[in-house]
């Protein structure tokens, strides 16, 4: 697609996110301002904001891309993204508001008077954050480059200095305005095109998405190979070639017997209207029957659907409360019963958007099929106006969700980089000083842009599965006991911590890496919450049972502060 | 949905009464607060009362959402057909996991919010009577 609207809306996404940003900056004057704005944000734009800073490259794109590509099963990506805030409604919300921390190191020190576990919070921090920060950094170099045809490296470095001088100049108070401006951007972006491509849909004669026959090219359709595939025949297809296909030159009409096939980057294969798609070879060629039910492909592991599913399910549920971006939102609040209503809103909002993905992941199937052979369908979002609409009419659309897209980027690596930026300005360098807070931001942007511009080919929703794993298994029990049970202590807190974290770390650096993919082993390391967070909790328990002795004396007067009402006026002294 | 929060303010009597009330009743909380804070058996059993109430209404949603919304992969393992039945046009597993879940996952929270406010409201009304 190429779009001539498309670069200018994404030029103003970013010139008007820095605008509002710099209207904030004439707010933010103190540490308190900068962190948490001081704790004046209503619920109704805190929950914009909260949303907006939310909606990732992996809601905004990767959803649709998953669900294009393995059906029913991936619906647990958004369901799980959005139950993730009902679990940190039931759990955290209110008490972690009341504890009266900033962050997440905050909050353990408080409640378990540990320097050193305070120290460890703060490394799974930033691990969090940076491992959440390249996927989003590299949707970005897809986009410019699938929008405008610019290399990967150049959309990830502008979003990636973009943000960092962002955060760096205007801190949090400014981003509170930027972020509910762009829930409100990405929702319309996703939300209008959505509603155009279905009244194409059914102008079309509403055709199924889910027969018995596997995807087909719609009209003659030319692919061009931007890196090297290797696809599956499954039906014989005839196709016109321009390009090193199977290791010889090739200019000119080709047939393909069933098989493996080669295709090297820079060919391009015209393929006539209803030839059946070849898919990349690391996806199974699905009919659109077997796609569209459920435990048939369990996210790309069909030998335990159930597993994988329900590993998904405990990452995504749990996860989210242990995420610093989203915790750290939370101190904004007024008191603890506004960050209860400013939850309940953010589920809302949510489940509003998360409605409008699974439009395109399931259209894709039919307008923008040439995907499946590429392997890259987190494009769908971006390509489908045009494909399927077509006209000014589809370029307009298309230069709309590629402005969305850009202000995905922009507001989560915004947020991530301001929860890193915080604990490295706290805990590692400085004393949270202003000064100390932006050289804190200039470092955490520039990890993982370096790291972005090293890894090219991961999986952008699957990489941010794997961050809500990882989550999942050190802050979410650490929240959860720590809220609820007094006979938590620093030691079980901390072994728990490492036990959950280093497994689930591991299992996603060798995944990353490109490890294990098949068998039981391959499930385990992709979707490893179903056994982490289990283990991080027993840890946690069982250490604290056998370091009793350790348990805070005041933690009688803690749980005081975190589950009292505020009416009853402990948190004035307390605080 | 706020007709709590307000509700300690009585009608507005002549101003000299009113400060005087507010003094009072300033000095009553301060007296209930400090015994909740120095956790004499009194505050202590108002507060773990709390807890206990907010988890067990925590524990409860919970089930429900592990029951109705965490059994759907195991309801479509057991009984496959399932997946096939269509109602207006889309197929069951996509309607509820595509549209229905979060209006749902939305009640839950709603419900919550109104139960776990109800607690704390409890707690303030006794802390105010006593």
């Amino acid at each position: 697609m190429d779009s001539p609207f498309a670069l200018p809306a994404i030029v103003l996404v970013t010139v008007v996110t820095l605008a509002i940003g710099a209207y904030g900056v004439r707010f933010a004057r103190t540490t308190s301002d900068f962190l948490v704005a001081s704790r004046t944000v209503s619920p109704g734009w805190n929950a914009s904001a909260i949303s907006g800073e939310y909606l990732s490259a992996a809601s905004f794109l990767g959803v649709a891309g998953l669900v294009m590509k393995y059906g029913a099963d991936v619906l647990w990506y958004p369901v799980g993204f959005t139950a993730g805030y009902l679990a940190m409604l039931l759990y955290v919300a209110a008490p972690l508001r009341r504890s009266g921390a900033f962050t997440l190191p905050d909050f353990a020190e408080a409640r378990l008077g540990s320097r050193r576990l305070r120290l460890l919070c703060a490394g799974f921090v930033v691990l969090i954050g940076w491992l959440y920060l390249v996927p989003q950094l590299q949707g970005a170099g897809l986009t410019l480059g699938t929008v405008t045809g610019a290399p990967y490296w150049l959309g990830a470095i502008v979003v990636g200095v973009v943000v960092t001088a962002n955060v760096a100049t205007g801190g949090m108070r400014s981003i509170t305005f930027v972020q509910a401006f762009q829930y409100w951007l990405k929702l319309t972006a996703l939300a209008v095109p959505a509603f155009f491509l279905l009244l194409v849909w059914r102008a079309g004669g509403t055709d199924s998405l889910t027969a018995a026959e596997v995807p087909v090219f719609p009209t003659e359709t030319m692919v061009d190979i931007q890196v090297d595939v290797s696809v599956n025949v499954v039906e014989p297809v005839s196709l016109v070639a321009d390009g090193v296909i199977d290791g010889t030159a090739v200019d000119g009409p080709l047939s393909w017997a069933p098989g493996r096939h080669d295709i090297a980057q820079g060919a391009v294969l015209t393929f006539p209207a209803g030839a059946p798609v070849p898919h990349a070879d690391q996806l199974d060629t699905l009919d659109n029957a077997t796609w569209g039910t459920p435990l048939s492909t369990g996210g790309g592991h069909p030998e335990f659907p159930l597993f994988a599913t329900y590993s998904l399910i405990l990452a995504t549920f749990l996860g989210t409360m242990g995420l610093p971006h989203v915790l750290v939102r939370f101190y904004t609040n007024p008191d603890g019963r506004a960050a209860r209503r400013t939850t309940l809103l953010v589920l809302g909002l949510l489940g509003v958007f998360y409605l409008v993905p699974t439009v395109y992941g399931a259209l894709g199937r039919l307008y923008t099929p040439q995907l499946l052979l590429t392997g890259q369908t987190d494009a769908a979002v971006l390509l489908l106006p045009g494909a399927a609409i077509g006209g000014v009419g589809g370029q307009l659309l298309g230069a709309l969700v590629a402005a969305g897209a850009f202000a995905a980027f922009l507001s989560t690596s915004s947020g991530l980089l301001v929860s890193v930026a915080g604990v490295l300005s706290t805990d590692v360098v400085g004393r949270g000083s202003v000064a100390a807070f932006r050289r804190a931001a200039a470092v955490a942007g520039i990890v993982p842009l370096g790291l972005a511009l090293q890894v090219v080919s991961l999986d952008v929703s699957v990489v941010v599965g794997l961050a809500f794993a990882v989550a999942a298994s050190t802050f979410c029990p650490l929240l959860v006991l720590g809220i609820w049970w007094r006979g938590l202590t620093d030691a079980g807190a901390a072994a728990g911590l490492l036990a959950g974290g280093l497994l689930s770390t591991g299992a996603v650096l060798i995944t990353v890496l490109g490890g294990a993919r098949g068998g039981w082993l391959g499930v385990l390391l992709a979707q490893p919450a179903a056994l982490t967070v289990p283990v991080a909790f027993l840890v946690m328990v069982v250490v604290s049972r056998l370091t009793a002795a350790r348990v805070p004396v005041d933690v009688g007067r803690i749980m005081v502060v975190l589950h009292a009402p505020e009416s009853l006026g402990v948190h004035r002294r307390a605080g | 949905m706020t007709e709590r929060s307000e509700g300690n303010e009585p009608q507005q009597p002549p101003e000299r009464v009113r400060i005087d009330v507010a003094a009072r009743r300033r000095v009553r909380v301060d007296r209930t607060l400090r015994e909740i804070e120095e956790q004499t058996r009194v505050g202590e059993v108002l507060v773990q009362g709390l807890i206990r109430a907010q988890l067990s209404v925590a524990l409860r949603l919970s089930a429900v959402v592990a029951v109705l919304l965490g059994g759907l992969p195991l309801l479509f393992a057991v009984a496959p057909s399932l997946s096939d039945v269509e109602v207006l046009g889309v197929r069951l597993p996509w309607l509820l996991l595509g549209v229905l879940a979060y209006p749902f996952l939305f009640t839950v929270a709603w419900v919550h919010v109104r139960q776990a406010e109800r607690n704390e409201q409890d707690l303030t009304d006794f802390v105010d009577s006593t």
